[in-house]
């Protein structure tokens, strides 16, 4: 057989994604995402025939490869288990690793699932490397990426309210979805524009919470497609881009990766005209100001203009081009599995099953996921048709 | 089942292991590493279609401690690249897939660990069941005394067989230029009971890289590629107490899925830190006198954490690029008392070019 195999995404299950989970393991808050996406695929852990599992930093829940004693919860002993880490993106390249297992026909289904429980430990000061790998300059990401916020807004002229306008929307599309985190049913704009100030100019309303959650899918080939009880999500082009950290000529604001993560995922899937053609993304927007950042890096927007649609309103949930309409980083934010939920939100979009953050015939999503500084990006676009090459 | 696609390790580097490197970063470790593995095919990290590395920061100390070592690639402009939190020989498997699936023809791979700066034996009890094992710190030499002791009790081995073991690797280590202990010395006292200082792995810090070549483009970068002709891995329960420690019956499952055992192998690069997992091994793997096990000395002879279980399958293919091995089994473990396997068979076309 020549070419790849077509990977539908059939089940989906997430947790509530909260501040702590106290009430569980991290064995238990994996096996809770798992068993969903098999509920939803209507398979049991017999049917897996691999585990593909990701998270951020080891540090975080401070377990050294977890998924060595997680083996047994998420119903891999006896099977291949795989643990991949790309830092803030590893949701997303934790899928497409699972997506690569199918499409070479290594494997027929395959369960994939990305978490990070937060509440184990401070993970602003876990992001904050020490001397010697770090001049003590920095308090968590925030310090590392708001010089690159600023750069944006000197570079294009963007009012300083577009930041909060993003926060805003993200945080009422948050409401729609029961899975997010933040429910803060009395948000205001002029609340998140008032809230401190905590990395100029980024405020504390425009930054994601830390949380503890997990998200699963289960992947499979066309016969496995064929046999799912709920419409699958089909993969038409999916790619994961690396640049270094820092170097002479980097463009922190729109790093070269994005654009040619983008390019690469439009490619395959036959996307020329983006704005046009893609009905729903999910972007991983950890800071308000990112929103129009990546419109821009991801072609949706020319260089300079990505914060003209943020503030008219065609990101908006009934706006032409929806982005997180989940609520999105901002509103929900384990970390390691962050990049996996916008993967799956984009997948729910298009299987039509988003419930209330529903946007009205999605056909094309794209889930896109950064990490590092402004370094490792994955993405993956998902239709409601199987792909046709 | 028979690979969709001849892929083949095309090239293979490491570094010379040592007890210490403090005067070099992870980076300055690596570098020399891709440069060497790259100048054997003459290629240019730009002509790589996917990298893929394997690290851990508990090693490093510190998160995202892979970013950094990203800077020994090069990868500008931006590369396709992926990361897998455990010995490379994970990372050489996702590369694989990745030129099964046709997207890719070449890959490198690389991975590295440094264990001086820490104390490794109480790092690796971090990956034990964080609410009842990891509070108790069973380090990771008493866990395969635990291991070891059952292989004696079971009359599957005695300390004079582990000790022979001990001084075959560090014998067959003489013509590994890059190995940490090579040559005879005593066997030491108990470090934990039964396993005594021979019976262990060095510490020490290493790394080493590989290039992988899918059809006619692998013929082109070698004159005799070793070819994957399966590769397949399998983990086991995690909890000690629910398995049999003297047998490993994820390596026999991950060899049959690989294709091991439908023709004898003539040599077979096992990753057994310690003495007694070389006799798990032997018996999940069925192999006997015949074949040769461990000509580069094993990880008895260097142990690069993270590394040591890719160098299994780089030292395999290098005798296969030589000439010395027509077939060749591989094999990479992870996790408490081989908890986790990888097993690759490799192959030399049979007239050699």
């Amino acid at each position: 057989m020549s070419g790849k195999e077509p990977v539908a995404v059939v089940g989906i299950g997430q947790t509530k994604h909260v501040a702590a989970r106290r009430d569980v393991s991290l064995a238990g808050l994996v096996r809770e995402a798992a068993r969903r996406a098999l509920d939803d695929a209507a398979l049991d852990w017999a049917d897996i025939d691999a585990v593909v599992i990701g998270k951020a930093p080891d540090f975080f829940e401070g377990v050294m490869m977890p998924e060595l004693y997680l083996a047994d919860a998420l119903g891999a002993v006896g099977k291949p288990m795989l643990r991949v880490h790309t830092a803030g993106s590893v949701g997303g390249s934790t899928a497409l690793v699972a997506a690569q297992l199918v499409a070479a026909r290594v494997h027929g289904t395959v369960l994939t699932l990305a978490f990070e429980k937060q509440s184990e430990s401070n993970a602003m000061w876990g992001l904050s490397l020490p001397i010697p790998f770090q001049q003590p300059l920095l308090a968590g990401a925030g310090g590392f990426f708001a010089p690159h916020v600023r750069a944006y807004m000197r570079r294009t002229g963007a009012p300083d309210t577009v930041g909060s306008l993003v926060a805003y929307k993200d945080r009422r599309n948050a409401l729609k979805n029961p899975y997010a985190h933040l429910h803060e049913h009395d948000i205001t704009l002029a609340k998140v524009q008032a809230s401190p100030m905590l990395w100029d100019p980024i405020r504390y309303s425009e930054t994601c919470p830390s949380s503890d959650g997990a998200c699963a899918m289960v992947l499979t080939d066309r016969a496995g497609a064929a046999r799912a009880p709920h419409p699958p999500a089909w993969l038409h082009g999916g790619a994961m881009r690396s640049e270094p950290t820092l170097f002479a000529g980097k463009d922190f604001v729109s790093p070269q990766a994005g654009k040619d993560c983008a390019a690469d995922v439009y490619r395959q899937a036959g996307i020329t005209d983006p704005r046009r053609e893609v009905d729903a993304v999910e972007m991983y927007v950890p800071f308000s100001w990112y929103e129009p950042m990546w419109l821009e890096n991801l072609g949706f927007a020319d260089e300079g203009e990505g914060w003209k649609l943020t503030e008219s309103g065609v990101t908006e949930l009934d706006g032409d081009l929806p982005v997180n309409p989940s609520g999105g980083v901002l509103s929900t934010n384990p970390i390691g599995a962050s990049g996996m939920i916008r993967f799956a939100e984009a997948a729910l979009q298009v299987r039509g099953q988003a419930g209330e953050h529903q946007v009205e015939g999605a056909r094309r999503a794209l889930g896109h996921a950064y990490g590092g500084g402004a370094q490792f990006f994955s993405m993956w676009l998902v239709g409601a048709e199987p792909p046709t090459t | 089942m028979a690979p969709s696609r001849d892929v083949a390790i095309v090239a293979f580097a490491q570094s010379d292991h040592r007890r210490r490197t403090d005067e070099l970063s992870e980076v300055e470790m690596v570098m020399p590493v891709l440069h060497e593995v790259l100048r054997r095919t003459g290629l240019k990290t730009a002509d790589i279609g996917f990298t893929c590395s394997g690290s851990s920061d508990y090693l490093a100390g510190r998160a995202f401690s892979f970013t950094m070592a990203l800077d020994g690639v090069g990868a500008w402009p931006p590369i396709s690249e992926s990361h897998v939190e455990t010995d490379g020989a994970w990372a050489l498997y996702e590369a694989w897939v990745k030129l099964l699936t046709g997207e890719s023809d070449t890959a490198l791979v690389y991975s590295y660990g440094k264990a001086s700066p820490g104390s490794v034996r109480d790092v690796l009890s971090r990956q034990l069941d964080p609410y009842y094992l990891a509070p108790l710190w069973p380090d990771s030499v008493a866990l395969a005394a635990l291991q070891a002791q059952a292989l004696i009790d079971a009359g599957d081995t005695t300390e004079a067989e582990l000790a022979a073991i001990a001084a075959r690797s560090r014998d067959a280590a003489t013509t590994n230029p890059h190995a940490q202990l090579p040559g005879a010395r005593p066997h030491g006292d108990h470090v934990v009971a039964p396993l005594r200082t021979g019976d262990c792995p060095p510490i020490g810090d290493g790394a080493a890289a590989v290039v992988l070549a899918a059809g006619d483009k692998a013929r082109e970068l070698c004159e005799r590629p070793a070819w994957i002709r399966g590769m397949d891995h399998r983990v086991e329960a995690h909890a000690l107490g629910v398995r049999d420690l003297t047998d490993s019956p994820s390596t026999r499952l991950a060899a049959r899925r690989a294709g091991a055992f439908d023709r004898p192998v003539d040599t077979a690069e096992l990753h057994a830190p310690f003495t007694s997992q070389e006799v798990v091994l032997r018996k999940a793997l069925d192999l006997d006198d015949s074949v040769r096990v461990n000509p580069s000395g094993g990880a008895l002879a260097a142990n690069p954490v993270m590394a040591a279980g890719l160098i299994r399958l780089g030292e395999a293919a290098a005798r296969v690029h030589r000439g010395e091995s027509d077939r060749a089994l591989a094999h990479a473990t992870s996790g408490p008392c081989l908890q986790q396997n990888l097993v690759a068979v490799l192959e030399g076309e049979s007239h050699v070019r």
